[in-house]
């Protein structure tokens, strides 16, 4: 237990290693309920294997991961969004050509009658989700999502994650392609939904908006997690060390036997 | 664009936003889509007003009744085979098969209907297999769509199984079941359809009289039939604007459903009363439109259609969102050689018979052709069922007009040809207008 809320997820010593590379040894991270955990590192540290491997995407090969407290195995994305882990990937993830509330229903579309789309029911629950995200830029729900700015169509993407009853949303670089204003809007709503209560995890290599929106920061080099900051007690300049210059426990880039 | 458009964090909410849509918003969505590029059946319909004033000009004949029935017997066929398409195109794939796969349909109908008789390898499988009887017609129909249908199963898993390009494989099909339809036909040549069903399908006009109980009623069945899709539009438009409104969702203005309903309520006296001035209103214009219905719920209402725009439109978010992508391929595979069979029994239907000439032609290019004139993207993820109508309607007028004119076939497919050309122009030019809206 944290001062910073109840740890939602936990890992212990995860590694994983992709044959002779280690991409990560022992790491400990945890992200806790109404707090915005950023995840930190330079290319190559191991961020987008830690996020996979919660994701369900890759298997750890050794460690634990406590979800509510409780072990869990999580072997593919649809164990990780039963858990209630829902990941907003670098590369957005939706399909242009849909509308808004197709988007945001993609895979899990409610049904009227055994056949027929319950597009009502979806537009509505879409409204109140945006709504409770205070996303008033959107014109039209029924707008393709084509037709949106880059921080629209982030914010949609953040919306899709948090409708299902979500615990953890993993941000990965969701402000890497937006500009000034628009990376306003998304950490923004980065903040709301930590205040609602969720775990977020933001990956970014914009040390000004991690530092902005993060209650804690890790930090992974070479595999490894090298430190843990509060934000409120560190600032650029060490989190900038740790990353290019973090100490290492463990000797990187071989595999342990 | 004005200053109060512009998109601010304000108070108004989505939700209050969405419920007061008036005709102004409406018509500033509309106006927003076109100028973004999407001009829906704007194109479409202008071709088809200048493609009628241009051959009813040089000839007087194109607008004749007799002229416009014949027109739509000769465009159920392929607009049938296009639906098929229509939902391949939507994947973003291609399938070349479907000419001859329509023909493997045809002849499996006609031979089964001949019954087993030595003349055919299918009649002396029958023999070998103790049937003594021909196939009625629906066991026929039923029998040829299954196999048709397991030949689109075949394809999409060889597709999706190697991962290799729809474009090839379907080649492969096309000579493949080209070479099929001339095995099964034979020596014969050509294989004639007796059985009166079959026959009906695309020369069979509604009745202007009802006949019940030996009792001739002043009644026109095509009315009756008129006035049925009538209320059938109506009702579910009208039934699905109130389940909006009560769920307080945005709802089409009120002025846009009543132009709506007057509109299909117009078109539809008018092709009716054009019908009967000649022979009648066409079964086949019916069985037509029952299809088109049911695949346009198919792709806009359904969890299918709605899978199939999404891997059409982003096939990596389509997997991520948990959509079994090799399932849908393969399914939208065997609907394409499904309908290609179809509509090769209505293109027998009308000839009444099927010879070794089936499915060739330009029978491929123009089933194919007719979607993308008819507004669906060959790029995937973007066009409508309705599309398979609107093009095989340019195409069979073109065909038609230039017909009449007494004009050669060389000019015919220049023609066609540069119609789908310029198909293909509206759709690269538009998307292009997609991109920049999108940037900016
Ligand atoms: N699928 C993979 N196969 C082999 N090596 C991989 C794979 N994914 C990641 N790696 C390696 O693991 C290390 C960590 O990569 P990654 O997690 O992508 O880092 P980051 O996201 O922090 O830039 C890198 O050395 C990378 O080359
Ligand atoms: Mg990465």
């Amino acid at each position: 237990m944290t001062e910073n809320g109840v740890p939602i997820l936990q890992l212990s010593g995860v590694s994983k290693s992709f044959g002779a590379v280690q991409a990560l040894t022992k790491v400990d991270f945890e992200a806790c309920a109404g707090e915005v955990m950023a995840l930190v590192g330079d290319n190559g540290a191991g961020k987008s294997t830690l996020i996979k491997g919660i994701a369900g995407i890759y298997r750890f090969d050794e460690g634990e991961v406590l979800f509510d407290g409780q072990p869990v195995h999580i072997h593919s994305p649809r164990d990780a969004a039963q858990l209630g882990i829902e990941i907003v990937y670098q590369d957005l993830a939706l399909a242009d050509n849909l509308d808004v509330v197709a988007n945001m229903f993609l895979g899990r579309e409610v049904l009227q009658r055994p056949f027929r789309l319950d597009e009502a029911a979806m537009e509505e629950s879409a409204l109140k989700t945006l709504d409770s995200l205070s996303v008033t830029t959107v014109r039209s729900v029924r707008q393709a999502v084509a037709e949106l700015s880059g921080g629209q169509r982030q914010a949609i993407a953040v919306a899709k994650a948090v409708m299902w009853n979500s615990r953890l949303v993993i941000l990965d670089e969701p402000t890497a392609a937006l500009g000034v204003a628009q990376t306003r809007q998304v950490l923004d709503l980065v903040r709301r939904l930590a205040d609602k209560g969720l775990a977020v995890v933001i990956i970014s290599h914009n040390l000004h908006d991690i530092f902005e929106v993060a209650d804690r920061i890790t930090v992974l080099r070479l595999g490894q997690r090298v430190n843990l900051y509060k934000t409120a007690e560190t600032n650029q300049q060490e989190v900038v060390h740790a990353i290019t210059a973090g100490k290492l426990e463990h000797v990187p880039g071989m595999a342990s036997l | 664009m004005s200053e109060t458009e512009l998109p601010t964090p304000v108070e108004r909410s989505m939700m209050q936003q969405a419920q007061s849509q008036s005709l102004a918003d409406y018509a500033r969505a509309y106006g927003r889509r076109l100028r973004s590029g999407d001009l829906g059946a704007i194109p479409i319909i202008l071709g088809l007003v200048v493609i009628t004033v241009i051959f009813q000009n040089l000839n007087e004949n194109f607008l004749t009744p007799r002229n416009m029935v014949n027109l739509i017997v000769q465009m159920a066929g392929i607009t049938v085979i296009a639906i098929g398409v229509v939902f391949v195109l939507l994947l973003g794939e291609i399938d070349l098969s479907i000419g001859y796969v329509s023909a493997v349909a045809a002849v499996l109908v006609a031979l089964l209907l001949r019954g087993p008789t030595g003349i055919s390898g299918v009649g002396r499988l029958m023999e070998r297999l103790g049937i003594t009887e021909p196939f009625n017609w629906w066991m026929a129909v039923g029998m040829a769509l299954l196999l048709v249908a397991l030949i689109g199963m075949v394809q999409g898993l060889i597709i999706t199984r190697f991962q290799l390009p729809s474009f090839v494989v379907t080649l492969a099909g096309l000579l493949v079941w080209n070479g099929v339809v001339l095995i099964l036909i034979g020596a014969g040549g050509t294989v004639i359809i007796q059985d009166q069903v079959i026959v009906n399908i695309a020369n069979y006009f509604l009745p202007k009289e009802l006949v019940v109980n030996d009792a001739t009623l002043p009644v026109n069945t095509s009315w009756l039939v008129g006035l049925t899709i009538v209320v059938i539009f109506a009702a579910g438009r009208v039934s699905r604007w109130a389940s909006r409104r009560k769920r307080g969702v945005s709802t089409t203005p009120v002025v846009i459903i009543v132009l709506e309903i007057f509109l299909v309520t117009l078109v539809t006296t008018v092709i009716i009363y054009i019908c009967n001035l000649d022979r009648g209103v066409p079964l086949v214009g019916i069985i037509m439109l029952i299809l088109l219905t049911f695949f346009s719920f198919l792709a806009t209402r359904t969890r299918f259609g709605r899978y199939v725009y999404a891997i059409g439109g982003n096939m990596e978010a389509a997997r991520r969102a948990g959509i079994n992508v090799t399932r849908m391929r393969v399914t939208v595979f065997m609907l394409s050689s499904l309908m290609a069979g179809m509509g090769g029994i209505v293109l027998a239907s009308r000839l009444r018979s099927v010879d070794t000439a089936a499915g060739g032609g330009d029978l491929l290019l123009i089933s194919i052709a007719a979607p993308v004139i008819g507004g669906t993207s060959l790029f995937g993820g973007r066009g409508r069922v309705i599309s398979a109508l609107l093009g095989a309607l340019v195409i069979a007028g073109v065909n038609n007009g230039m017909g009449l004119l007494g004009l050669s076939a060389g000019v015919k497919f220049v023609v066609t040809g540069l119609v789908l050309l310029a198909a293909v122009l509206v759709d690269a030019i538009s998307r292009r207008g997609r991109a920049q809206s999108g940037l900016a």
